[in-house]
């Protein structure tokens, strides 16, 4: 675990996670993240190499359900929050560069 | 004296007999928001005409004779994480700032289904990432008792707007204490069910594997009560448990015979605060009085809880919270260059300090080359702790501990150091990993009179015995009767 937190790695975490940050932001972050980081350091001190990792605590998994037609969210309301539509879709910038 | 300062139990049998009406209620909770809340800052909404007319409707299906359901005319706040048709719903952030949603939570279903009155949705922090409710995009609440101190988070509206009296009832989300701590902080009932037991359906996830919904009352009973509401099976969240669901306000006020309470030794070390000390050793002594036996024994990976806890946590909101993109709903940038750039600006626009550095803690610990050493590692010691549990309730019914390590702390005091906000969570942090269930209630007051809560903790589904438990202590003695002035 043990490798400093460089302001080069938050950034491109940022970019990761999709987050433009100020340079005040990319500071603060660095200093912030890196005391958590050197905090969760802990766990180390635990040999957990025979210990099965918990996802999660309800012992559920694939909770099936019969394929039916069932009814859904009409287009209005599933596109009333939307920042950009015309009604029919929701409006993104172009993505593909006209040829 | 105003009929919502009774407790929700007593105001059902008071409109049952006619003593006051939905509507009476209602107005006085709605006075009670608009004398009190210019102060306490604990709404960030209210729907006052839609309240009054949903509290008239009851009010003449009762007058009718007509069956009611079991919260018929008891207002309720809601913590603005829950989705109701047609009320903004913004988790007080800015990217959610006017998100109105097309739908409601399964909770809000239940609660219409009930008769409950929706009266306003309270603050909290930024999708429930907090421990004071500072973390708020539009308004910081101060604590009843006082002012100058926080209410805890981050459903600390939730929690204020109950111990103000400016609503008999709310809904919470627990996902490391958020109900637990503010609950402790403003001396009310607050408690947190297993995980899986009330629906996530509508409820804006954080961390899918720990979040919770749970009551806040003034008392254990009506907490038992509203808990018994909310709780079942909902096919739309898949980790939803279908189980029955135990009759908890039937049950609540019979005493348990036999009862051991157990505490563990790594819960009363050193940063504990004396008077919180004191105040949960005199609760051992009152369960003792009451016949139950004390149990001393050991979590020994309970120091492990809060690394392992912001390390998931973490990890699952970046994960979750990659749905707001400015594409579906909530903000987007005005200016942008391009796709990507497009969620980048609207993202950073959009989001407060502390869900970035949620987000960026996860998208670092679950990125190639880490995701071993800081994801995986968590999961594993989040399997120890759950053990730890597992073998503490063969020795005893309940755990008992303090809330927290002091009475509320001051606003401004943690705020601008994450990693110490963090720490404070450490004793309520543990329950949400293990998944049991998990209860608050009022058991002193400090020198300076703010409120002390004692945390009860039970094994999975086992919530009968633990609102069993709370109220045998909270009928012998009085400090859920005392009220901020």
């Amino acid at each position: 675990m043990a490798q400093p937190l460089t302001k080069e790695i938050v950034t491109k975490v940022a970019h990761l996670a999709r987050l433009k940050l100020t340079d005040g932001e990319l500071d603060l972050f660095t200093t912030q993240l890196g005391q958590v980081l050197g905090y969760v350091e802990l766990l180390n001190e635990l040999d957990t190499s025979a210990v099965e990792p918990m996802a999660h605590v309800a012992d559920i998994a694939n909770v099936f359900r019969d394929d039916e037609l069932q009814p859904s969210l009409p287009r209005t309301a599933a596109l009333s929050n939307s920042p950009k539509t015309d009604g029919k879709y929701f409006i993104v910038p172009q993505i593909l560069e006209e040829g | 004296m105003p009929a919502q300062l009774s407790s929700a139990v007593d105001l059902i049998a008071q409109l049952n007999r006619g003593e006051t009406s939905s509507v009476e209620l209602t107005e006085g909770c709605l006075q009670t928001i608009a004398t009190q809340d210019p102060n306490i800052r604990a709404f960030l909404s209210t729907n006052a005409d839609a309240a009054i007319a949903q509290a008239k409707a009851i009010d003449e299906k009762r007058k009718a004779g007509q069956s009611v359901g079991k919260l018929a005319g008891l207002p309720i706040a809601l913590k603005d994480n829950m989705c109701v048709t047609g009320v903004k719903t913004t988790c007080a952030s800015r990217i959610l700032e006017n998100f109105v949603p097309p739908y409601d939570a399964g909770v809000v279903e239940k609660l219409k289904a009930a008769d409950a009155v929706l009266v306003g949705k309270t603050n909290l922090d930024e999708f429930a990432m907090g421990s004071s409710t500072e973390n708020s995009a539009f308004q910081v609440t101060r604590n009843p008792w006082n002012l100058e101190h926080t209410v805890g988070g981050s459903s600390g509206g939730s929690a204020a707007a109950v111990a103000a009296r400016m609503v008999p009832l709310s809904l919470g989300s627990d996902t490391g204490g958020s109900i637990r701590q503010p609950a402790g902080f403003c001396g009310v009932v607050g408690m947190k069910p297993t995980y899986g037991r009330v629906s996530r359906y509508g409820l804006v996830a954080y961390a899918s594997s720990l979040d919770q919904i749970g009551p806040f009352a003034t008392d254990v009973a009506s907490a038992a009560l509203l808990f018994e509401v909310i709780s079942g099976h909902d096919r739309r969240d898949s980790t939803s448990v279908d189980r029955p669901v135990p009759a908890s306000s039937q049950t609540v006020e019979q005493p348990l015979t036999g009862l051991r309470v157990g505490i563990a030794r790594e819960h009363f070390a050193e940063g504990l605060d004396r008077e919180v000390e004191a105040a949960i050793q005199h609760s051992l002594d009152v369960y003792r009085s009451l016949g139950a036996e004390i149990v001393e024994l050991s979590l020994p990976h309970s120091k492990y809880a809060i690394a392992t806890y912001y390390l998931i946590a973490a990890s699952e909101a970046s994960s979750n919270l990659a749905r707001f993109d400015g594409v579906h709903y909530g903000h987007r940038a005005a200016k942008f260059d391009n796709l990507i750039d497009m969620y980048s600006a609207s993202r950073g626009e959009g989001f407060g300090p502390e869900v970035k550095r949620r987000i960026m803690l996860g998208t670092y610990a679950l990125s190639a080359g880490y995701y071993d050493a800081y994801y995986l590692k968590a999961l594993r010691v989040r399997r120890l702790i759950r053990s730890d549990f597992d073998a503490a309730f063969k020795r005893c019914d309940v755990l008992a501990s303090p809330i927290a390590s002091t009475p509320a702390f001051r606003l401004g005091e943690l705020v601008n150091d994450p990693l110490a906000m963090y720490l404070s969570d450490i004793y309520t942090i543990s329950a949400n990993l293990a998944g049991i269930p998990g209860l608050s209630l009022p058991c002193g007051l400090s020198s300076t009179g703010l409120p002390i809560g004692l945390q009860l903790l039970a094994a999975p589904f086992e919530e009968e015995k633990l609102f069993r438990a709370a109220r045998m202590f909270e009928r012998a003695t009085e400090w859920h009767t005392k009220r901020p002035k």
